[in-house]
C-alpha cells in the first residue's frame, strides 16, 4: 500500500515536470473548452450547461493517452527492470498510473466548471454529486483501457497507433464531439456499444438536466463503468511485462477482447430499448424549444 | 557449503532452442565477493538474474538467504540489492528523490544522505537523472543496491562501458564493501576486474562454469608459467615453439603465437636463434605474467575480449 502511494507521488511529480503534459492536459482541453462553450454554444448559457457533459466527457476520456503509454517507455528503457528487482509489484505500478492520472485530471475539470460558472453565467451546474461520481469512474476507466494499450504493445510507435484506432471512435461516434442527436441512425446504433456514449449521455443528463444519482439509467452507466474498470485493470495486471525483451504471447492478446464484453452485452440491450438514443435527442430537442429554462428550473426526463 | 548463503545447483536456462545456461554450480559464502568472469553471452547475467528472481529457470536448484527465488521472490526482494545491467531512471527523477522513492520500498532501510555522501553524489542531490555523467549513474546505481542494507549484492557488470578512470572509481567503492564483509556476486568480463575484486572467480564460457577458485590457485593451476606472446612474419608450427628452451607449451592464438615458459629469458634467447636459422623475423613480442586471461586461454583455446 505504501509502495503504491510513493509510486503514485512519483509519477504526479515527473508528470508535472514533462512539457508534453502540459499540452495534452492543460492547453488542450481548455482549448475544446473555449471552442464549445465559446464558438458551438456562442455563449449562451444554456447552450454551454449543454456543451459542458461532452467537453467534461472528453477532459475525462483523456485519461486513455494519460500515463499508462509513459510505463511503455519506462519498459523500453529499462526503468521497468530497476523497479522488478524491488518489492514493488505490477498492481503497485499500474494502480499508481490510474490514481495519478485522477489526482491530475481532476483540477482541469474543476476548472472547466469555474469557467462556465463565471465566465459563461453557467448558475445552474445540475447535480453535481452525480457528475462527480462518473468523472472519477470514467477517469479510472479509460486510465485502465490505456494501460491494456500499454500490455499488448511492445513499442510506443506501436501503442501511438493502436491509441489513434481507438480514441477516434472513441470521440465521433459517442457524443462528445458531434451530438449524439446528430449522427446517422446507424452510426448512433454502433455508438451505443461504446464506453464513451454512456459517459457524454449521463454527464450531460447530470449537468443539464441535473440527473439524480439513484435514477436507473445512471445507476446502469455507473455499473457497467465500474464492471469494465474491474476487468480491464485485471488484464493489464495479468498482461504486464517488466522486461523490454518479453513478448506478449498471441493468446493473451485475445484476452484483450473481453475488455468489449460489458459494453458488448450494454449495447445489445440498449439498441432494443433506445433508452439512451433518445434521452440524448430529448436534451438535444431541449435546446430549441425556447418553453424550457434551462438555468433556473431542474427537469428529470 | 550446507550453509552457504547462496546455493545454485545444476542450474540449466533456456530460451527457445537456445541453452544459455547449461548446468552451473557454485555456492557463495558470506561475506565473500564471488565473481562469474566470462565473455559476453556466457550466460552470466542469465544466471545472476534467476538469483535475483527477475527470471524463471528450467531446471536445477538455487536458494539464495535460504529462500527460493520464484517462490519467495516477494521475501528475497527485501534481502538483495542490485546493480543491472542495461537499466536505467526516468530522466527527471532527481537523485536525492531515486534514492528515497527506493528506499520507501523496503522494511529496512539506510539512510540516504549517508549513502549519498559515502558515493560522493553529495553536490548531485537535486541534478536530474539526465543529467549525471556515466559514471555518477553508475555510481548512483550503486548507492540504490544499498538502500534496503541487503544480505547479498549483484552487480552485473558494474564497470561495462565507463572509462578507466571511471573504472578505477568503482572499484575503489567495490573493494570498501569487500572490506565490510558484504556479501557480492558479480559478473563481469574484464580479467584485471575479476584479479582485483573478488576472493573468488568462476570461470564461466558458453554456459558452463569451466574453473572455479581463488584467482590465485587459478593462476597456479594454469602452470605458474610466464606468457610470451610474439608475432612472427612467416608462420611458425607450434611443435617446433615447443621444444624452446624453457618452454612448457606453445599455440596459436588469433594469429599470436603464445608460448608458455618456466625460464623467459632462455626461452627468448633460443626463440630468436631458431628465427635466425630459418630465416623469419619477430614482429613483436610482449611479456606478462600469469593471469586469469592464460587460465581462459588454456579452457577454451580463445581470449575473453570484448
Amino acid at each position: 500500500m505504501t509502495n503504491f502511494a510513493t509510486l503514485t507521488r512519483m509519477r504526479i511529480q515527473l508528470t508535472l515536470r514533462n512539457k508534453m503534459f502540459l499540452f495534452f492536459s492543460v492547453i488542450m482541453p481548455f482549448g475544446f473548452f473555449f471552442l464549445y462553450a465559446g464558438v458551438f454554444a456562442r455563449g449562451i448559457p444554456l447552450v454551454v450547461r449543454y456543451f459542458l457533459g461532452p467537453v467534461m466527457a472528453l477532459t475525462v476520456m483523456g485519461s486513455f493517452w494519460g500515463l499508462s503509454a509513459a510505463l511503455v517507455t519506462f519498459r523500453e528503457q529499462g526503468i521497468l527492470r530497476r523497479f522488478h528487482v524491488t518489492p514493488v509489484t505490477p498492481s503497485d505500478m499500474l494502480a499508481s498510473s490510474i490514481v495519478a492520472n485522477f489526482v491530475l485530471t481532476l483540477p482541469t475539470i474543476v476548472l472547466e466548471l469555474l469557467l462556465a460558472r463565471f465566465i459563461f453565467h453557467v448558475t445552474d451546474l445540475g447535480n453535481l454529486f452525480s457528475a462527480f461520481l462518473l468523472i472519477a469512474l470514467g477517469t479510472m476507466s479509460f486510465a485502465s483501457l490505456g494501460l491494456v494499450v500499454a500490455s499488448v504493445t511492445n513499442t510506443m510507435q506501436e501503442t501511438q497507433v493502436i491509441n489513434q484506432l481507438i480514441w477516434l471512435p472513441l470521440i465521433f461516434l459517442s457524443g462528445a464531439t458531434v451530438p449524439l442527436a446528430d449522427l446517422p441512425q446507424a452510426v448512433k446504433r454502433v455508438g451505443l456499444f461504446l464506453p464513451a456514449t454512456y459517459l457524454v449521455t449521463e454527464l450531460q443528463d447530470a449537468v443539464y438536466w441535473s440527473a439524480a444519482p439513484w435514477n436507473r439509467d445512471f445507476l446502469i452507466a455507473l455499473a457497467s463503468l465500474a464492471v469494465w474498470t474491474i476487468l480491464t485493470f485485471f488484464l493489464s495486471a495479468q498482461l504486464f511485462r517488466w522486461e523490454p525483451e518479453a513478448k506478449i504471447p498471441g493468446r493473451a492478446k485475445l484476452l484483450v477482447a473481453a475488455t468489449a464484453i460489458p459494453f458488448l452485452l450494454l449495447g445489445i440491450w440498449e439498441n432494443k430499448s433506445s433508452r439512451t438514443i433518445s434521452k440524448s435527442q430529448a436534451m438535444f430537442d431541449s435546446l430549441n424549444a425556447p418553453s424550457k429554462p434551462g438555468s433556473s428550473s431542474s427537469k428529470t426526463p | 557449503m550446507a550453509n552457504s548463503i547462496l546455493q545454485v545447483e545444476n542450474l540449466l536456462k533456456r530460451y527457445g532452442d537456445v541453452e544459455a545456461v547449461r548446468g552451473v554450480s557454485f555456492a557463495v559464502e558470506e561475506g565473500e565477493v564471488f565473481g562469474l568472469l566470462g565473455p559476453n553471452g556466457a550466460g552470466k547475467t542469465s544466471t545472476v538474474e534467476i538469483l535475483e528472481g527477475l527470471r524463471t529457470l528450467d531446471s536445477g536448484r538455487v536458494s539464495v538467504c535460504g529462500l527460493d527465488p520464484q517462490q519467495d521472490s516477494a521475501a528475497l526482494k527485501h534481502e538483495i540489492g542490485a546493480a543491472l545491467q542495461s537499466t536505467s531512471l526516468p530522466d527527471k527523477l532527481r537523485v536525492m528523490e531515486a534514492l528515497r522513492l527506493f528506499a520507501s520500498f523496503y522494511k529496512r532501510r539506510r539512510n540516504p544522505e549517508e549513502l549519498l555522501k559515502r558515493f560522493g553524489l553529495e553536490e548531485k542531490r537535486n541534478t536530474f537523472y539526465s543529467q549525471l555523467s556515466g559514471g555518477q549513474k553508475q555510481r548512483l546505481a550503486l548507492a540504490m543496491a544499498l538502500v534496503n542494507d541487503p544480505k547479498v549484492l549483484f552487480f552485473d557488470e558494474p564497470t561495462a562501458g565507463l572509462d578507466p578512470q571511471v573504472r578505477r572509481e568503482i572499484y575503489d567503492i567495490i573493494e570498501e564493501l569487500r572490506r565490510e564483509k558484504k556479501t557480492i556476486v558479480m559478473t563481469t568480463h574484464y580479467i584485471e576486474e575479476a584479479e582485483r575484486l573478488c576472493d573468488r572467480v568462476a570461470i564461466v564460457d558458453h554456459g558452463k562454469v569451466i574453473a572455479l577458485g581463488t584467482p590465485r590457485d587459478l593462476k597456479a593451476h594454469s602452470g605458474g608459467t610466464t606468457r610470451i606472446e610474439v608475432r612472427l612474419s612467416k608462420p611458425e608450427s607450434n611443435g617446433t615453439l615447443k621444444n624452446l628452451d624453457g618452454a612448457t607449451d606453445a599455440r596459436e592464438v588469433d594469429g599470436t603465437y603464445v608460448i608458455h615458459s618456466k625460464r623467459p629469458p632462455q626461452t627468448i634467447v633460443s626463440l630468436v636463434k631458431h628465427l635466425e636459422a630459418q630465416d623469419n623475423e619477430l614482429v613483436s613480442l610482449e611479456i606478462a605474467s600469469p593471469s586469469l586471461e592464460d587460465v581462459f586461454i588454456e579452457m577454451t583455446g580463445r581470449r575473453l575480449r570484448d
